[in-house]
């Protein structure tokens, strides 16, 4: 008794006190925000916002979410087999140590901390301007697979380096080459990994803004060709908040958003727990 | 197929080096044009009278990171305190889910509740409502999951003998954590606070919707306050010529910004591999 009193010193007690308030701060945080947003949210979803036409009356949010699901598929066809490739290539050909790889390593790093806006000023003067693109589904593709490559890079080359060795030396011992043990043994294995790195990229292209509202634009229609402007629901999102005209209908669309984004990071976290799980050794 | 893996592996080189010829070929002429002294000093932004000076922008987003840092670091780190060591297994896994959770909010969201929950809220407390303390506060709450995770990941990592070390010469577990455990994870997790800086510094659309977006250089918590990032999205949509091309130089001024940080963030990374 006389030990638990001494070790009750009051820094143990300050200490104590000051890291349940810092828990419950930022628990408090997520659950406040979430909260609010579903209290005030779900009772503004209607049917009418899930029309197909969007207009001054009814800013319907379907077309935004066509254009996300149309946009995250061109942007995940341009940049996962780029970065999976890259990720193969890192992994399992290069040497390690080598000029060349930590070049690229760098390059990576420092496309994943670029921030976002960059990411559209550029796709703006290049694809938009340059390359006379203009606002266009294609030019907002283009700019979020440059933003999500470096993410897919490293989650895959992760997912591929966890795959014990003893896969790929059984590979060989049995005569394959080394392409084949890659695409055969190596990538199967590693599939929830990679599967899961790109979960988590269409959750990024789902809750990007300012890397589209200058390339893809801000059309809320779905559109014919891909050289047509197409906004996105996170871009949807910032112009019914911006405008301030309709505020119920905002409060609709962020419980449709945090919704989408919360199950596409779930999905990731599941994908990412088959990996883990795989190499019972 | 070797060449082909190559190749794919080189883009991430090649999209580096077309970002930044963009950025310094549009740039770097109009810093030449405006001079780089009344570009990089200059308090006045003034498209319609010619004036380019992006000293109040960079200003603001020195503010609105410094102030998000002290709001998210302490908080961040302490709650990472708490989860590596003191929680238990089920209450562990229900703050990292709230945490992945928080990392995957998006922005617009987080600028949306700062619109309709923060500004209201320090508008009737102090008066004005958008201000480099609402900017704060939001952008801390963003870079929360980003520093929790990582330093908690540096708390981890950290021999679990210097615990054990501490505990035996009978320092409380509290104690133990903090003056032992915590000083040794210092490099991860000063790591997870520049990580955190790099996002608020870069961070954009949560920023226009509650800082006020004013271009002065904010004379106090409670004024109203316009980042790079924010200069760049209102006035890209209609800017031409010159105008353009001084946002771009903008651009190019957090991107040198952004350099610097991911480079104190590789040192820190070598630091801690040692």
């Amino acid at each position: 008794m006389e030990l638990e009193t001494q070790r009750m010193d009051c820094l143990t007690l300050l200490l104590k006190m000051v890291m349940r308030l810092a828990t419950s701060i930022a628990m408090l945080t997520v659950i406040y925000l979430v909260g609010y947003i579903l209290v005030k949210g779900i009772p503004n979803l209607s049917l009418s916002l899930f029309v197909w036409e969007y207009n001054s009356d009814n800013v319907s949010l379907m077309p935004a979410l066509i254009n996300t699901v149309y946009l995250t598929t061109l942007s995940l066809l341009l940049a996962a087999p780029l970065g999976i490739f890259a990720a193969i290539y890192l992994a399992e050909y290069a040497r390690r140590g080598n000029k060349t790889v930590q070049m690229i390593r760098l390059a990576a790093e420092t496309l994943a901390g670029i921030p976002s806006i960059v990411y559209g000023l550029f796709g703006m003067i290049f694809f938009v301007v340059t390359l006379k693109w203009g606002y266009s589904l294609l030019a907002g593709g283009f700019t979020l697979a440059i933003m999500i490559l470096p993410l897919i890079m490293r989650t895959a080359e992760e997912a591929l380096i966890s795959v014990p060795d003893a896969y790929r030396e059984g590979a060989f011992a049995l005569g394959a080459g080394r392409l084949r043990t890659v695409f055969k043994i190596v990538l199967p294995a590693a599939a929830p990994g990679i599967l899961s790195g790109v979960i988590l990229a269409v959750g990024r292209i789902a809750g990007e803004t300012a890397a589209l509202i200058f390339t893809a634009g801000t059309l809320a229609k779905v559109p014919q060709t891909p050289m047509d402007s197409a906004r996105t629901l996170s871009v949807h999102m910032y112009t019914l908040s911006s405008e301030g005209l309709h505020m119920e209908a905002a409060y609709a669309t962020a419980v449709v958003l945090i919704v989408l984004v919360a199950i596409i990071n779930g999905l990731s976290t599941l994908a990412a727990r088959k990996l883990t799980g795989g190499f019972h050794e | 197929m070797k060449i082909v893996f190559f190749i794919a592996a080189w883009v991430a080189i090649l999209c580096v080096a077309l970002i930044c010829v963009f950025l310094l070929a549009n740039g770097l002429p109009a810093i030449g044009e405006i001079g780089p002294l009344n570009f990089l000093l200059g308090t006045k932004w003034k498209p319609g009278n010619d004036l380019y000076g992006i000293a109040p922008m960079i200003v603001g987003s020195v503010y609105v990171t410094a102030g998000a840092v002290l709001i998210g670091a302490p908080i961040g780190i302490i709650t990472a305190v708490y989860m590596a060591q003191f929680a238990g297994v089920r209450l562990q896994k229900l703050l990292r889910s709230a945490v992945a959770l928080m990392a995957g909010i998006p922005s617009v969201i987080y600028g949306f509740f700062g619109l309709v929950v923060l500004v209201p809220v320090l508008r009737n407390l102090f008066g004005t409502g958008k201000s480099v303390l609402t900017a704060s506060i939001l952008l801390g709450m963003m870079i929360l999951p980003t520093i929790i995770s990582l330093a908690e990941s540096a708390i981890r990592a950290v021999p679990k003998s210097y615990y054990e070390g501490a505990l035996a010469l009978g320092a409380s577990a509290e104690r133990s954590a903090f003056f032992a455990v915590l000083p040794a994870a210092k490099s991860g997790i000063l790591a997870a606070v520049v990580l955190g800086i790099g996002r608020a510094v870069g961070e954009t659309m949560a920023v226009v919707m509650v800082a006020g977006n004013q271009e002065i250089i904010p004379n106090g918590l409670f004024s109203g306050v316009r980042t790079m990032t924010a200069n760049i999205v209102l006035e890209m949509g209609y800017a031409a010529g010159l105008h353009k091309d001084a946002l771009i130089a903008t651009a190019a001024v957090l991107f040198v910004f952004i350099l610097i940080i991911n480079f104190l963030l590789s040192l820190l990374k070598g630091q801690e591999a040692q």
